[in-house]
This record gives structure tokens, C-alpha cells and sequence, in this order.
């Protein structure tokens, strides 16, 4: 009650025509039309199915793949077969080492581009900005035409007689590494150009001369200072990095599998739906601690500026 | 000595990031005019997989769903993410930060938690799979950039321009018209790109909400690379990769101007 009187105050200090809406509702016009519309969009296309997510996700299987309406927790007891262990586990570790390696290979990149001189760094940006649009199964398939057995590199490599026999380099990890870590780049990178760029240079050469070599100057100043730009930059890469399911699909063997193929086939293969649905709901779980360790972080951080 | 060193190495670290991020693409490119079925050894110039896309009768059907899907979902997420950027920039209300979240949600979380979601949601609801469907999630998940965009131009905005122009009594209605819009117009044209760009590219929502006879060209690629690498393939890429990058720089242009 209080808050709408207050928004109509403020939002409408002299109101030119005269009051047709009877003086009991004071509802503000322009807040219902413009807030309305996503609100009940959300509600009904992205609140209303997650929480279907969440209901199935307790329901049972029925004999002929539908959803029997009885409740039971066995769906995410079933976590528990190392079978689905053992999936989940190595979803982690690929998702983990694209993760490290995105942040190995941007940061210094990113360092240099937020330090490039400024008749540059808007073309240097852009650059990195045009893959983050590009169609990432498009980017996933250039990486197939090269990787091949037909393909590209096996050429070269035996036109230059370096060897004899085409190497299998698809459909193994490592090439779901390579599909991962390429379409997930620059998503490592804005973030963290964002952070570095923001980072007040004096404070380097603050450190600098009170005899911080640079070494130290960076670990004690510039990376805790550009953690949020780490932290999110790691969030944007790892969490995709457990879904994307078409990179192992068309670049993996037969046994590799991400959580994202896991659920997929729940749904489309196995039709398993309430399985499939208690698999994405811990996903969601999984996310959103994540984006909580994120938060804490970043006002973690927030607050050590202000104490400084 | 040291300092131009270091500046050397950085240099060449940067130009290996972009070979990284670039040879590939190109790569693709290059074979898409290659006059080869095989995708490896470069035999002369032609157009051919081009023309063979034009007469594929399965692509164009693809590429007429997703433009429609595109243009209905980019005007109706624009109109509602610009409304609801400017409702939660005006006012406060209660439960704003609910709201708040709500709109941060598809921007974090994982693609096919919202892909399974809108399937079992459109099945309980015995909605046909479709362009209908699409267009409901493309929605969706484009109402969220829009606000970013938008609310980030409205950051920088002087509010005392509006009051000034309320205190000489225009309504609020005109105000806004007359004030607040032609100053979010870059934004709100930028935005709409993005959530074109958004809705032609996306694969993974798609996957889930699109039906048998309502496929999109990123789904039809993915069918079309599991049966076989073709140069079909890398043209019916390079058009998308074309279309990409012009809608990117425009809106990049909009974005970064005053």
C-alpha cells in the first residue's frame, strides 16, 4: 500500500487531467502497463515450467515412458548408480579444465587488450565480441572440418610427409576439450576485460614504489582486484560448459557424455522424463550456489575497496 | 631492452589468440568456395554449394522459420523488455527485486534446464510443438538482453530532463514519448538486434520446443553434420556468419555512440 502511494507520488508530482479513476484506485497506470507485460510472461513461461521441472522431477516413470503421478524420490536417489556418478563426475572435470584453461589463455590476453593503446581497443574488443555472437555450432563445426580424418590438419600434416597415416584426432576428449574451449572463450574474456580495464593503475604504481616487485604488485593488488571479472568470466564459461550437448555429441566418442547429453537423452532416447527432469533440477541447484559463491564474492570484494 | 621485449611477446600472444579464434572460421569460409565435395584440399573457385542451397528444399524452409521466429520474437521481446527497463527505472514498487532476479534468471542459467522446461511445460499444456513454441521461448529468453541493454543506456541518463519537462506540464505519457524514447532509441535498436542475432543463432532452447515440420538453420546444420561434413554445409555457415556480423557491428555502432 505504502510503496504504490509513494510510486504515484513520485512518478506523477502534478497530474494535468482530471482523476476518471475513481480516488479508491490509485493505482499507478504507467507502473501496471510497463511492468505487466514481462511479469506475466515470466511468471507463465519461465516461472510456471520450473516449477513443473521441479514437480515431475518427483513423479515416476510410467510403464510406457509417460509420468505416473505418484510421488517418490527414487529420481534423485538414482544419482547415487555410479553409472550416473561417474557421468556427472567427468562433466565436472571437462568443465573444470575448459574453465582453467579459458582463464589461463584470457587473462594475460585480456591484460593486453585492456592495455592496448586506445586508438586500438575498440577494434582489438570487437574482435573477441564477434565470436561471442557467432552460432556456436558453427564455430563447433569449422573445428570438425579441421580435425577430421579427411580433414584440414591430416592433409597438411602428411602433405608436409610429417606422417603417413591420417591421426585420429575427432572423437575423443580431447577434441571435446578443444569444442568446448573455443565456443567458450570469449565469454571468459569480456569479463575479464571488463574487470581489468576498470583497475586504477595508480594503485600499481603505488605498489610498485613502496618496492612491490611486479610479481607481488599482481597477486597482491591487480588479481584480488579483478576476482569479480575471474569469478564471473569462470560462472559464464562452466555452467554452459555442463550443457552444450551437441559438442560431445558431434565431436566426442561414443562413451563421452556431459550431464547436457545426459538430460537430452532423457527426454528425447530413454524417455525418462521425470529422471531427466531431477537431473536438471540438480543442474539448476548446482548453478545457483555457484552464482551465490559469485555474489559473495563480488560484494566480499565491494566491501575491501571501501575499507581501503 | 626488457620492455621492448616484453612488448614483442605480447604482440605475438595476441596475434596466436586471434589465429586461435579466427583460422578456423576462415578456414570454413575459404572451403565453402572450394570446388571439391571433399572439405581438405583447395581445387578452384566456385559457387556451386551456394546455388545447390538455394534449390534445398529443406534449408529454405528452415530459413523462412527462422526469420519469422526471429522478427515476431525481436519485436515482441523489444517492446516488452523496453516497458518493463523503463517501468523498473521509474518506480519502485514492491517486489521489484523479485522482479529483478526474475529477468536475471535465463541469462544464467544453464540453456537446456530452459529447453526441458518449456518442453514439459508445452506438453502438460498439449500445445503442439512449433513455430509457436518457438516463438514463446525465443521470447523468453530475449526479454532479459533487452533489459540489459536498456537499462544500461538509462543509467547514464539525466533525469532532471524529464522532471523539468513534467514540471512544465507535460503528461507523463507525452513525456515519454517526447523525452525518454528518442534518448533509449540507440538502445532500443540495439537491442532488437541482439535478440535477432539471439534468436537466429540459438540451438539449444530450439532443440527441445522445435516440432518436426518447424526446424530452424541452426538445427538443420546439426542434422545435416551428423550425416557428413559437405561444402553445403560451410556456405549455408558462411551466410549465417555473414548475417552475424553485419547485425554486430550495426548494433555495436548504436551501442557504443553517445
Amino acid at each position: 500500500m505504502k510503496d504504490q502511494s509513494t510510486a504515484a507520488v513520485m512518478s506523477n508530482p502534478n497530474q494535468s487531467e482530471p482523476k476518471k479513476t475513481g480516488k479508491k484506485f490509485k493505482i499507478n497506470t504507467g507502473l501496471l502497463w510497463t511492468i505487466s507485460p514481462a511479469t506475466i510472461w515470466l511468471v507463465l513461461f519461465l516461472v510456471v515450467p520450473l516449477i513443473l521441472v521441479l514437480f515431475v522431477s518427483f513423479m515416476s516413470r510410467g510403464t510406457y515412458g509417460g509420468i505416473e503421478y505418484t510421488f517418490t524420490i527414487e529420481n534423485y536417489l538414482r544419482f547415487l548408480d555410479p553409472l550416473y556418478l561417474n557421468i556427472m563426475w567427468t562433466s565436472v572435470v571437462m568443465a573444470g579444465i575448459t574453465t582453467l584453461a579459458c582463464l589461463i589463455l584470457g587473462y594475460p590476453f585480456a591484460y593486453l587488450i585492456a592495455r592496448s593503446p586506445v586508438q586500438y581497443r575498440t577494434i582489438l574488443l570487437f574482435l573477441v565480441i564477434v565470436p561471442f555472437w557467432t552460432n556456436s555450432l558453427v564455430r563447433t563445426y569449422a573445428w570438425i572440418v579441421l580435425l577430421r580424418t579427411e580433414g584440414v590438419i591430416n592433409n597438411l600434416l602428411i602433405y608436409l610427409g610429417w606422417i603417413q597415416e591420417p591421426l585420429q584426432l575427432l572423437y575423443n576428449d580431447g577434441a571435446v576439450l578443444i569444442g568446448l574451449i573455443y565456443t567458450l572463450f570469449p565469454f571468459m574474456v569480456l569479463p575479464l576485460y571488463g574487470s581489468i580495464e576498470k583497475l586504477d593503475k595508480s594503485l600499481l604504481e603505488a605498489a610498485s614504489d613502496l618496492g612491490a616487485k611486479p610479481w607481488q604488485a599482481f597477486l597482491k593488488v591487480t588479481l584480488p582486484l579483478t576476482m569479480p571479472g575471474i569469478v564471473s568470466g569462470s560462472l559464464l564459461v562452466f555452467i554452459p560448459a555442463l550443457g552444450l550437448f551437441f559438442i560431445p555429441d558431434l565431436m566426442g566418442g561414443a562413451k563421452t557424455m556431459i550431464i547436457g547429453n545426459l538430460i537430452k537423452n532423457q527426454f528425447l532416447t530413454a524417455r525418462d522424463w521425470p529422471f531427466g527432469s531431477a537431473l536438471s533440477i540438480v543442474l539448476m541447484i548446482l548453478t545457483l550456489i555457484l552464482i551465490a559463491i559469485y555474489v559473495r564474492i563480488a560484494e566480499g570484494d565491494r566491501r575491501g575497496i571501501h575499507d581501503i | 631492452m626488457t620492455s621492448k621485449l616484453t612488448r614483442w611477446s605480447a604482440v605475438v600472444y595476441a596475434a596466436l589468440i586471434y589465429s586461435f579464434l579466427y583460422i578456423p572460421i576462415l578456414i570454413l569460409i575459404a572451403f565453402s568456395f572450394n570446388d571439391s565435395k571433399l572439405n581438405a584440399v583447395w581445387q578452384g573457385f566456385t559457387l556451386e554449394w551456394y546455388v545447390q542451397l538455394w534449390s534445398n528444399t529443406n534449408v529454405l524452409e528452415a530459413a523462412k522459420v527462422t526469420l519469422i521466429v526471429a522478427v515476431v520474437s525481436t519485436i515482441a521481446s523489444t517492446m516488452i523488455g523496453t516497458l518493463v527497463a523503463v517501468g523498473m527505472y521509474k518506480y519502485h514498487f514492491r517486489g521489484k527485486s523479485v522482479l529483478d532476479a526474475g529477468l536475471y534468471i535465463p541469462l544464467v542459467m544453464s540453456e537446456i534446464v530452459m529447453g526441458i522446461a518449456f518442453l514439459a511445460f508445452f506438453s502438460m499444456v498439449d500445445m503442439p510443438l512449433g513455430i509457436w513454441t518457438l516463438i514463446i521461448a525465443h521470447i523468453t529468453f530475449c526479454i532479459p538482453f533487452v533489459v540489459v541493454v536498456i537499462r544500461a543506456r538509462l543509467q547514464g541518463f539525466d533525469r532532471s530532463i524529464e522532471e523539468a519537462a513534467m514540471d512544465l506540464g507535460a503528461s507523463e505519457w507525452k513525456t515519454f514519448l517526447l523525452i525518454t524514447l528518442p534518448v533509449i532509441s540507440p538502445a532500443i535498436v540495439a537491442s532488437a538486434l541482439l535478440a535477432f542475432t539471439l534468436s537466429i543463432d540459438d540451438v539449444i532452447i530450439s532443440f527441445f520446443v522445435a516440432g518436426p515440420g518447424s526446424t530452424t538453420l541452426p538445427l538443420q546444420i546439426f542434422s545435416m553434420v551428423r550425416f557428413g561434413v559437405t561444402p553445403e554445409i560451410n556456405a549455408l555457415s558462411t551466410i549465417m556468419l555473414a548475417v552475424t556480423l553485419v547485425i554486430v557491428i550495426t548494433a555495436e555502432r548504436l551501442r557504443t555512440r553517445g
